[in-house]
């Protein structure tokens, strides 16, 4: 019995200080979510502590009161208790979920834990690389990007050895070329063709091959357990004179190969970061490589390009001595060699006059045939030097072509008929009188085409012909680059010079207009000259943008010349001009301008006469009018001078002036209208002018002042003013 | 050929008289240069026409200026012009002096002024007529004795 109340009491100690505990803790932390609970948990407890402690009690007898006080509590006790035990159906749920979540976050912390040591490994590898792709590109010298890649690779990775081994120039082999910690490498060789290396060469990535690897084997081996290893290829750009459009492909890349070692002893493995960082370096060691080759390229092309330049210079500056130092030679000979010769033969011309026997005449004669040989070959050297130079220029005239071919005619007759040859000219009838060219050159090309007609000729005819050459017949298919375009103003004219001579042979027809080439025949060889003449010739002719060629059937079938030439047509009034007026000094007799047609105005009859006077003495035929209207109804193209007096007031000169240039549409149809005044002031001056009076003459005019300004007016069709 | 001389020798010197007496200027001279063996009498006919014109021109002015009633200087000028014009072409130098003079004076419309001009003129006129007269006179006596008129410089 004792015990039984001991225990209770205890128990009811017990279930006070529970829920006291309870409280203390639950107020101690803040977070307990169920307070409530925790209440009805203490109420149930306090009062299963009361039931217990009232129980103390009832072991002996109680009286009513103490029988109440027990059921009740033990009603509020069972009350609560049930309540509390609903509750709890509903909390525990909730207690365990808790449990539960509180399991999830731990968990969830543990991962988050490690991908951020995942990340900060990774930001670790990046940072790295990117030191090593800056250490690495801030060179382009291909051992400073090697060396600090292996320094910059064993300082972030820990290694123990780091190596690269580079193909050799055959290919076959790779070569041990730098090394972290061995200062100098062996040259230590290894066969290109390993299993090992085949595998990491074919891959991108970085490979793990064993230790026992021949390229992993650089390290003094022995005590220790090697570390892993692992290989990695570098691709090589390999370039020699390059060229833009060329990239080598990639198939024919060579690879070098880097090996690089963990401590040996230490346990550690590769990790996959450090593995992807060893990639990455690679790569960017690669890019430098090409970098550094295509600066080294392009240094070597540039050098190369300096070395020729120099040279080209000098080769320039020789070229220019030599071209001085000859133009000097020549500007010397030109005038040195004349002038002994024009000694020689000007006085062996005069010597031949003299009185000699006939061996000295035939002595004289020889040194005179020899020093204008001389003379023709100095001129032919000197000139063909001019036109090589191009510093040779057409002096362009107004000439007869008629007077030109006779000319020729006449030179050549002589020499033709001592050698019995019979001459013709055949001149087209269409071939203009007059055209502008070179005329002294044309002379020179048709004589010495022709003058080489005779010399191999020993008999028969040479017939020379002259025409106008037509369109269709200007394009030669000999000479495709040769397209003459006839125009307006000039035309073409093709001479034939045909001989019946000697011939060339086929094979000799391009040799003809080299410069000192001669058909090797001693025929020719005996007829004399320079070789230099068709030369000239085609120079002549090509200054004229013409051609010239020879066609020949063969040897002993004569041949013929032919050249084309370009010359500008002369205006009409040329034409006309030089019909009327011979070129004669100008002061000539009184008969200088036979026939001239020419009207005189004037009003005053006296003048009128002395005018008339002044040009019938001068040889014009002069018509007189006294009349503006007289002078309009008269005057016609035949007239070719008007002369009026203008210096009668209330008779407008210049009105008529007008009219007659409005009479004659044509302009060289029209007369030159030369005005005779007493006065000339400005005003009058620059009226004339406007009126498009072609002169001024002031009276009076004296004789001589009337030729000079009809030969002006007729040369120049305009005279401004003559006092 | 003593008389040739002697007549060319007297043409010489009168010539060169009225030439320093300003009858005749160089024009004169460029017309006898004009004369040659197609135009052997140039001179004279220059110097008949000259004559002839003077004399029309003359009346004419004379006419004009008499008019009372208004005179009609446009048409005194123009005569004048005219004369100017004839005389300078034949060189007869104070008769050109005494145009220009003239001329002046119509502009001026100066009546009085005018009929002087006129007067002196006419005089002029006469005057260098006698005197080309009498060269040409020379000039016939030296040819019919046989010699040539000398050209003078």
């Amino acid at each position: 019995m004792k015990y039984q109340y001991i225990s209770d009491f205890f128990i009811a100690l017990a279930y006070f200080s529970i829920p006291l505990e309870l409280i203390y803790f639950v107020k101690k932390s803040a977070v307990f979510p169920y307070r409530w609970v925790l209440v009805q948990f203490g109420a149930f407890i306090v009062l299963c502590g009361a039931t217990h402690l009232i129980n103390l009690w009832t072991f002996t007898m109680h009286s009513r009161t103490v029988a109440m006080v027990m059921t009740t509590a033990k009603v509020f006790t069972a009350a609560v208790s049930c309540i509390t035990a609903l509750m709890l159906v509903h909390i525990i749920p909730d207690l365990l979920s808790v449990k539960t979540r509180e399991l999830f976050l731990k968990n969830k912390a543990a991962e988050l834990d490690r991908e951020m040591g995942l990340i900060r490994t990774q930001e670790e590898t990046g940072r790295h690389v990117r030191m090593l792709t800056h250490e690495i590109r801030s060179t382009l010298d291909r051992h400073t990007i090697l060396k600090t890649t292996l320094v910059e690779l064993g300082r972030t990775l820990a290694l123990e050895e780091c190596a690269l081994w580079m193909p050799t120039r055959t290919g076959l082999e790779l070569q041990l070329s730098y090394t972290l910690r061995q200062q100098n490498p062996v040259g230590y060789t290894v066969p290109i063709h390993h299993p090992m290396i085949n595998q990491v060469f074919s891959s991108s990535h970085a490979i793990k091959i064993s230790p026992n690897c021949p390229v992993a084997r650089i390290r003094p081996a022995g005590k220790y357990m090697p570390g892993e290893v692992v290989a990695v290829r570098v691709p090589l750009l390999h370039l020699s004179n390059f060229q833009i459009n060329d990239w080598p492909e990639l198939s024919t890349k060579r690879y070098a190969l880097m090996v690089l070692m963990l401590p040996s002893d230490s346990a550690r493995q590769w990790h996959v970061h450090e593995l992807e960082l060893v990639e990455v370096v690679a790569d960017q060691v690669a890019v430098a490589l090409s970098h550094a080759a295509i600066l080294e390229e392009s240094m070597r092309a540039r050098d190369l390009l300096m070395e020729q330049n120099v040279a080209l210079d000098l080769a320039r500056r020789e070229a220019e001595t030599a071209i001085r130092a000859r133009n000097d030679f020549l500007a010397v000979m030109n005038h040195e060699m004349r002038t002994p010769m024009h000694a020689i033969i000007a006085l062996s011309s005069l010597l031949q006059e003299t009185e000699l026997t006939p061996e000295q005449r035939l002595m004289v004669e020889t040194i005179l045939k020899s020093s204008n040989l001389l003379a023709t070959l100095i001129n032919d050297v000197l000139d063909l030097s001019r036109l090589e130079d191009g510093s040779l220029q057409l002096d362009l005239g107004t000439f007869n072509l008629y007077a030109l071919f006779r000319e020729v005619l006449n030179l050549i007759k002589p020499i033709a008929s001592v050698k019995k040859l019979h001459v013709s000219l055949n001149l087209a009838p269409d071939l203009p009188e007059y055209a502008v060219g070179d005329e002294k050159r044309l002379m020179q090309t048709i004589l010495n085409v022709v003058g080489n007609a005779v010399k191999f000729s020993k008999d028969g005819s040479i017939l020379i012909s002259a025409f106008v050459a037509k369109a269709e017949l200007l394009r030669d298919p000999r000479t495709p680059e040769f397209f003459p375009v006839p125009g307006d103003n000039h035309f073409y004219l093709r001479v034939q010079v045909k001989d019946s001579g000697i011939g060339v042979s086929s094979q000799d027809i391009p040799k003809l207009f080299t410069k000192f080439a001669q058909i090797q025949s001693t025929a020719i060889r005996n007829s004399g000259g320079s070789g230099l003449g068709l030369a000239i010739c085609k120079r002549f002719v090509n200054l004229m943008e013409g051609h010239i060629w020879i066609e020949s059937e063969g040897l002993g079938k004569g041949c013929t010349a032919i050249f084309m030439v370009k010359l500008g047509i002369p205006e009409r009034l040329n034409d006309s001009k030089l019909a009327l007026m011979p070129k004669v000094p100008p002061n000539h007799g009184p008969t200088a301008f036979p026939g001239l047609k020419v009207l005189v105005m004037d009003e005053n009859g006296v003048s009128r006469m002395v005018t008339k006077g002044l040009l019938v003495h001068l040889g014009c035929d002069v018509t007189m009018v006294s009349s503006s209207e007289e002078c309009l109804r008269v005057v016609s193209h035949e007239h070719k001078v008007v002369f009026m007096d203008v210096c009668v007031p209330g008779m407008d000169g210049y009105e008529i002036a007008i009219r007659i240039q409005e009479k004659f549409t044509k302009r060289h149809e029209r007369p030159i209208i030369v005005a005779l005044t007493g006065n000339t002031d400005k005003a009058t001056k620059e009226k004339f002018m406007r009126v498009g009076m072609d002169g001024l003459i002031l009276k009076p005019v004296s004789l001589d002042k009337m030729r000079s300004v009809l030969s002006d007016l007729l040369e120049h069709r305009v005279l401004f003013e003559a006092i | 050929m003593d008389v040739v001389n002697q007549l060319q020798r007297q043409f010489l010197d009168y010539s060169a008289s009225l030439h320093r007496e300003g009858f005749l200027d160089d024009q004169f001279t460029q017309l006898q240069k004009l004369q040659d063996e197609n135009s052997p009498d140039f001179v004279v006919e220059v110097a008949s026409l000259f004559f002839e014109d003077c004399e029309k021109l003359i009346n004419n002015m004379a006419r004009a200026l008499e008019q009372q009633q208004g005179v009609d200087f446009k048409q005194v000028d123009a005569s004048v012009h005219q004369l100017k014009g004839s005389s300078s072409s034949i060189g007869a130098m104070r008769v050109k002096n005494v145009c220009i003079a003239f001329r002046s004076f119509c502009e001026a419309q100066n009546r009085e002024g005018c009929l002087r001009c006129l007067q002196q003129v006419t005089q002029e006129y006469s005057l260098l007529k006698n005197k080309l007269q009498t060269l040409f006179r020379l000039e016939q006596q030296i040819l019919a004795a046989g010699g040539s008129v000398p050209t003078i410089e």
